[in-house]
């Protein structure tokens, strides 16, 4: 074989090596989710317990919700799975998802330094936390990234009577990052930051970090399941993805959400409404 | 740094362990750097070729261009590959987004530009010696130029060892046009840039310690290679 | 058989960028005879050698071949470092002939007998670059003598080469035109001159001061500007 042919040969393998995997994959659908869904472990447990009885492979995209929603608004998932009903709702009014269902919450935790400059440790008033950092002018890290975590960060901020905009020094550091990231930021500046308790959980470089304040019911945060419009998105597939829905919301799936652990520690609270 | 000899330590049980989910990455890392590669240079050495030998308008305007374009970002050309094939894109029917294919069409625009501005390079100085008896010979435009991509063929396999190289380790491109998805579109750098997220840092960095290791043994076998057939074959 | 010549050469000047190289330069070569162009350095032979060739295009002036022709294909040009492809010594002579439209079979065969003529058929799977500089020569010569030209230019040639391998190359030219191709050739060395040519063209400060037979130029060089050049060597 002249040496062209086997040029040209080695060439069509290698294209065809690379696009092979997509003409393999039998029943799949996409899901936009979270960066802190899929670092707190729980889909790599949840989603085989779907996978195998139905056959329907569970592709997800790990993004921040802002940017979760945004992809599900070009029509680039089947299914959006976040935490930030404010957000979801607005999303379905535009009428890019058919309906929003809750699913399960886990709640956010005020982490920071041992040495806790603004002296918040051991309480359970989120507000009174913020309030104490903001005078202490203690560094506080922030998401900034239009994610869930950041939507209810700032909420928190509202509730405790603290106008942001005015307040902002360099106390308050906004890395425009995910939740993983952001802690190792403030793990290296000995900040205080919000996050969920999934993520912190699973996170292996803590430092002289550790959860100050946790336990307030503001600090719950709650996990809404949307399909994405066939009728705005014709390409969507209806099926599969309301038969995951459909999972997730049943006993079964409740169940499953319910039985996982981190160290013995469940993460989240199943709650759909039957 | 203290984490390093951690890592070392991490990596050797990995490799050794022939752990399923690291393999399964490390073939995907290497069968869509390659593709690309391949794909890349199916265009970039023709084109390179025909900048260094061609002699039509706006040359030098094209050749400036591609040597500027060498540095793109790789995570601006994922953005714009995803707008591409984002279902709300030109693209979006084929339903490319999220798959291998995706990575590799974006890591082959990636690279592109590379492997053309150094075959422009490599074919020109050949070209500068080879020039005038070429022309007494009566070689057209065409014959000249693949003449000169045969005969400089040592110097361009070294210009697509860089191109993969660029290709392998890049992280930007393929995590938004491929969105890291467990088991289909994870690959070293994007399982690298996870775990460091994550926080596992002993980890990220084990994984990139393999990820630099696979890169050299690709190099010294591909230098072994050249070696041997210049030797045998001149 | 259609014959290329005269080529005609009217009125040529060469001024690239304004600055003059040659001028008024009036030529006809009719064929079948060794022309040796000889003249000090920067005299501009290398650059006439090309003109003629068709590799350079003359700033004024007209080169013409028989019949009009502006460029005839049976016509090679060997120089003075010869330009071997990264192929075996068969390959490089064959790749004449490739680019010529010749079918693989019959150019591997024309080109093994080329080879043959110059001495070099067991040399013909070496890698070309590992031969001696008058080997690779040799091949250069075998290349184009495949193509049967009517015309063979040669710059200095043998200019990098070591005596013997000098010896050989002359050979060969020797032999190229006792088979029926005229012979142009410009070289620094008196000595080649003397023993190839048959006629010399003398060339000073881009003009043409004479062209005399080979037996009376060098005893009696018409010129001034020639006299000078032999008694300075």
């Amino acid at each position: 074989m002249s040496l062209l042919s086997r040029y040209l040969l080695s060439t069509l393998a290698g294209l065809i090596l690379g696009i092979g995997p997509v003409w393999s994959a039998d029943s799949f659908i996409t899901v936009a989710s979270t960066t802190s869904t899929e670092q707190s472990g729980l889909f790599g447990y949840l989603l085989p317990q779907f996978e195998k009885p139905s056959g329907i492979q569970v592709r997800v995209v790990a993004l921040g919700t802002g940017q979760a929603l945004d992809l599900a608004r070009r029509g680039d998932a089947d299914v959006v799975f976040v935490h930030d009903p404010a957000a979801e709702e607005k999303f379905i009014a535009e009428g890019n998802g058919v309906k929003r269902q809750e699913v399960m919450y886990n709640d956010f935790v005020l982490i920071g330094p041992k040495d806790d400059p603004a002296k918040v440790a051991g309480g359970n008033d989120i507000a009174l936390a913020l309030r104490k950092i903001e005078a202490s002018k203690a560094a506080f890290v922030s998401r900034g990234d239009k994610s869930g975590t950041h939507a209810a960060e700032l909420r928190l901020w509202k509730i405790a009577g603290i106008d942001l905009a005015a307040n902002k020094g360099s106390w308050y550091r906004d890395t425009g990052s995910g939740m993983g990231p952001a802690l190792n930021t403030a793990a290296s500046m000995n900040a205080y930051i919000l996050a969920d308790r999934g993520t912190w959980l699973n996170f292996k470089n803590r430092q002289n970090l550790a959860i100050v304040v946790e336990g307030d019911k503001r600090l719950f945060n709650q996990y809404g399941v949307i399909l994405v419009n066939p009728a705005k998105h014709p390409h969507v597939k209806q099926a599969a993805g309301q038969q995951f829905i459909d999972w997730i919301l049943s006993e079964t799936g409740q169940k499953a959400i319910a039985d996982y652990k981190i160290g013995g520690e469940q993460l989240f609270f199943p709650n759909a409404k039957r | 740094m203290n984490d390093l000899p951690a890592s070392l330590t991490t990596a050797l049980g990995l490799v050794a362990g022939l752990d399923a989910r690291l393999l399964d990455i490390v073939a995907l890392s290497l069968r869509v750097s390659l593709s690309a590669v391949l794909l890349a240079a199916l265009l970039a050495l023709p084109l390179g070729a025909q900048l260094a030998v061609g002699n039509f308008a706006g040359r030098r305007t094209l050749t400036v261009i591609v040597n500027g374009l060498m540095g793109l970002p790789a995570v601006v050309v994922g953005l714009l590959v995803y707008l591409l094939l984002s279902r709300a894109g030109p693209l979006g029917p084929l339903g490319l987004l999220f798959t291998p294919t995706a990575m590799v069409i974006a890591q082959a625009i990636l690279v592109a530009p590379l492997l053309t501005a150094l075959t422009r390079q490599t074919v020109e100085d050949a070209w500068h010696d080879y020039r005038e008896q070429l022309h007494s010979l009566g070689a057209t435009t065409h014959q000249a130029t693949a003449t000169l991509l045969w005969d400089t063929r040592y110097s361009l396999f070294t210009v697509m060892l860089a191109g993969f190289g660029r290709a392998i380790a890049e992280v930007g491109a393929v995590m938004i046009v491929g969105g890291n998805i467990d088991g289909v579109t994870r690959v070293m750098t994007t399982t690298i840039a996870l775990e460091t997220s994550k926080g596992d840092l002993p980890l990220a960095l084990a994984l990139g310690v393999i990820l630099v290791a696979l890169v050299l043994a690709i190099n010294a076998l591909a230098y072994v290679t050249g070696a041997w057939a210049q030797r045998k074959l001149g | 058989m259609h014959t290329i010549f005269p080529l005609s050469l009217s009125g040529v000047s060469f001024a690239p960028n304004d600055v003059p190289v040659l001028a008024d330069i009036d030529l006809r070569i009719e064929g079948g005879a060794r022309t040796v162009i000889l003249g000090p350095n920067g005299a501009g032979k290398s650059v006439l050698m090309r003109l003629m060739h068709g590799l350079l295009k003359p700033t004024s002036g007209q080169i013409r071949w028989n019949a009009g022709e502006s460029r005839p294909r049976a016509q090679c040009m060997v120089f003075q470092r010869p330009v071997m492809l990264r192929r075996s010594a068969l390959a490089n002579v064959a790749y004449g002939l490739k680019l010529a439209g010749v079918p693989r079979v019959r150019r591997n065969i024309q080109a093994l007998a080329a080879l043959e003529r110059v001495g070099l058929a067991h040399l013909a799977a070496r890698p070309a670059r590992v031969l001696s500089g008058g080997e690779q020569q040799r091949v250069a010569l075998a290349r184009a003598w495949a193509l049967e030209p009517r015309i063979l230019f040669l710059d200095e040639p043998t200019a990098s080469l070591d005596p013997a391998a000098v010896r050989s190359v002359e050979q060969v030219i020797a032999d190229i035109h006792a088979a029926g191709t005229s012979i142009v050739m410009t070289t620094h060395s008196l000595g080649q001159a003397r023993r190839l040519a048959d006629e010399i063209i003398f060339l000073h400060a881009g003009r043409i001061t004479e062209r005399t037979p080979a037996a009376e130029f060098f005893p009696r060089p018409r010129s001034i500007e020639a006299q000078t050049f032999l008694e300075g060597e």
